[in-house]
């Protein structure tokens, strides 16, 4: 059978699996603290046998996500935090340390501190537990203060919540959509990294690009599909010749 | 069939309760102590169809993988308990709590229910109850022939009965309750919130003491609703939402394509 028949049908299908990624992103044009995924075309060329390798096959592959920060959304909740520029808020989870960039916090009925995926939210020392009627307040340092409502002269300290900063190559995304080090280790605190509250950070996908990669997609799709109908063509073509002389 | 067909669907739904959402919000826009909802969002989970590090020969490893999101998904609508507006009514049973706290009422099958909405009315046996009926607690009765009624910012109700303004009678004490996580609390409607294993147990107190607010006669507290962000909300909402429809449209016309091959 025709070869351009195969390098096209691989074509086509790795284009419908970046219209998944693109997809992905738009469907978390909304979400808060989401990093938008990012993906390339990788050529296989076809080697062995005999002769040159006249042939590459594509194959798509995420790269990673992309780490520029999103658009602060005002919320005037004392709980909501957002990360300024580079930085990572830590949670924990059944498979250790994982860091998002989702601040908008919560207490649960125990006081205990948590993001609104419902992971605790790992402090410097330990996880963050309010005491109650606390009115908390969260500094530019992710320190974690409270005043005692019913002795307003009282401050509760409560913790520090763990900033970390890890460098972006040392991170990968896992399949609950945190991120974790490639290590496997937990990062150091960074104290570098600074909060503002009263906001949460929307997601960084950028409509713009991912309509125009989705029309890319598209086109590039059509174009294998054109490729197919070729190979089609010249293989009818082809058994025409042989019929006629047959 | 196609994945961005699913995910951009995911897309779609979780728009249309951003949309839900806001409406509610918008609605509720002048209902006295109401508080207002968001939407939060969570990516869904991620299909690692090949895994970074995997063997690509004996030497070679694969140094990224291919990891597809699934979509989007709406994890919690989060109230947001922030102080309304006070809104005077010269009403004398209008009290509006200014900072924490809930009034207790009675619902008809016993139970204790929780609201901000402090328009209070007296029924036809003298009974302080709500718009709606249900009675305050603890419950506070006013007499025949009162012609004044005081609320102090501490709860403590005061009537004067019969003309006696020398010696003005004292109804009861309104008192209010706080929870450690308030939008753990459960709406049922009517203004009225339930207690959940998330709220934890109320703690009653005296208004203005332990960090309860402070009661004041004659006001509403309105609506917390931001009328200028949820416009917002909603216009970026529905931008979303046609971009995801637009998602859709795409796949949909390749996979016409693949069809007319």
């Amino acid at each position: 059978m025709d070869r351009l028949l195969y390098v096209t049908m691989t074509g086509a299908k790795q284009a419908e699996l970046r219209q998944a990624t693109v997809s992905h992103n738009l469907a978390n044009a909304t979400t808060t603290g989401f990093r938008a995924e990012l993906a390339a075309f990788r050529a296989v060329p076809v080697v062995g046998g005999s002769g040159l390798p006249t042939r590459a096959f594509v194959v798509e592959q995420s790269i990673g996500a992309d780490l520029r920060s999103g658009p602060l959304q005002q919320t005037g909740n004392d709980l909501d935090v957002a990360i300024v520029d580079a930085g990572w808020i830590a949670v924990q989870t059944a498979s250790g340390e994982a860091y998002t960039r989702n601040g908008g916090l919560k207490i649960d009925a125990s006081g205990l501190m948590k993001n609104s995926s419902g992971q605790i939210l790992q402090g410097e020392s330990g996880p963050l537990t309010v005491p109650e009627n606390t009115r908390v307040t969260v500094a530019q340092d992710g320190t974690v203060s409270g005043i005692a409502l019913d002795n307003p002269s009282q401050r509760v300290e409560i913790g520090k919540i763990k900033l970390v900063n890890p460098p972006s190559g040392e991170l990968e995304k896992g399949s609950d959509g945190l991120f974790r080090l490639r290590s496997g280790q937990s990062a150091p605190v960074d104290a570098n990294v600074k909060l503002v509250s009263g906001a949460v950070e929307g997601s960084n996908v950028n409509t713009v690009d991912e309509l125009v990669a989705m029309i890319s997609t598209q086109r590039h799709y059509d174009l294998q599909i054109k490729l197919m109908q070729t190979a089609d063509q010249n293989s009818r073509s082809a058994t025409q010749i042989l019929s006629l002389n047959g | 069939m196609m994945r961005s067909l699913w995910i951009s669907k995911t897309g779609m739904d979780a728009m249309q309760m951003n949309v839900d959402v806001t409406s509610h919000n918008l609605a509720n826009v002048s209902t006295n102590g109401f508080k207002r909802e968001r939407a939060v969002f969570e990516d869904l989970l991620y299909q690692n169809l090949r895994q970074p590090g995997g063997s690509t020969s004996q030497q070679t490893q694969l140094p990224t993988g291919l990891q597809l999101g699934t979509g989007v998904r709406t994890v919690a609508t989060v109230k947001n308990f922030g102080q309304g507006n006070l809104q005077s009514t010269d009403g004398p049973l209008d009290l509006a709590i200014q900072g924490e706290g809930f009034f207790q009422v009675a619902l008809p099958d016993g139970s204790t229910a929780y609201t901000r909405d402090g328009s209070f009315q007296v029924d036809n046996q003298g009974n302080v109850v709500t718009a709606s009926g249900n009675a305050l607690q603890p419950a506070l009765q006013v007499p025949t022939g009162t012609t004044k009624v005081t609320v102090g910012s501490d709860g403590t109700v005061t009537a004067i009965v019969n003309n006696n303004a020398a010696a003005p009678t004292t109804l009861g004490t309104i008192q209010l309750a706080t929870f450690i996580n308030p939008p753990g609390l459960s709406s049922i409607g009517g203004n009225l919130l339930l207690e959940t294993a998330a709220s934890g147990a109320p703690t009653v107190g005296t208004p203005g003491t332990n960090g309860l607010g402070a009661i004041n006669q004659g006001f509403v507290e309105t609506s917390n609703v931001n009328v200028t962000e949820e416009l917002i909300n909603m216009i970026q909402a529905q931008r979303a939402f046609e971009i995801n429809s637009r998602a859709i449209t795409t796949s949909d016309q390749m996979l016409q394509k693949l069809s007319s091959l």
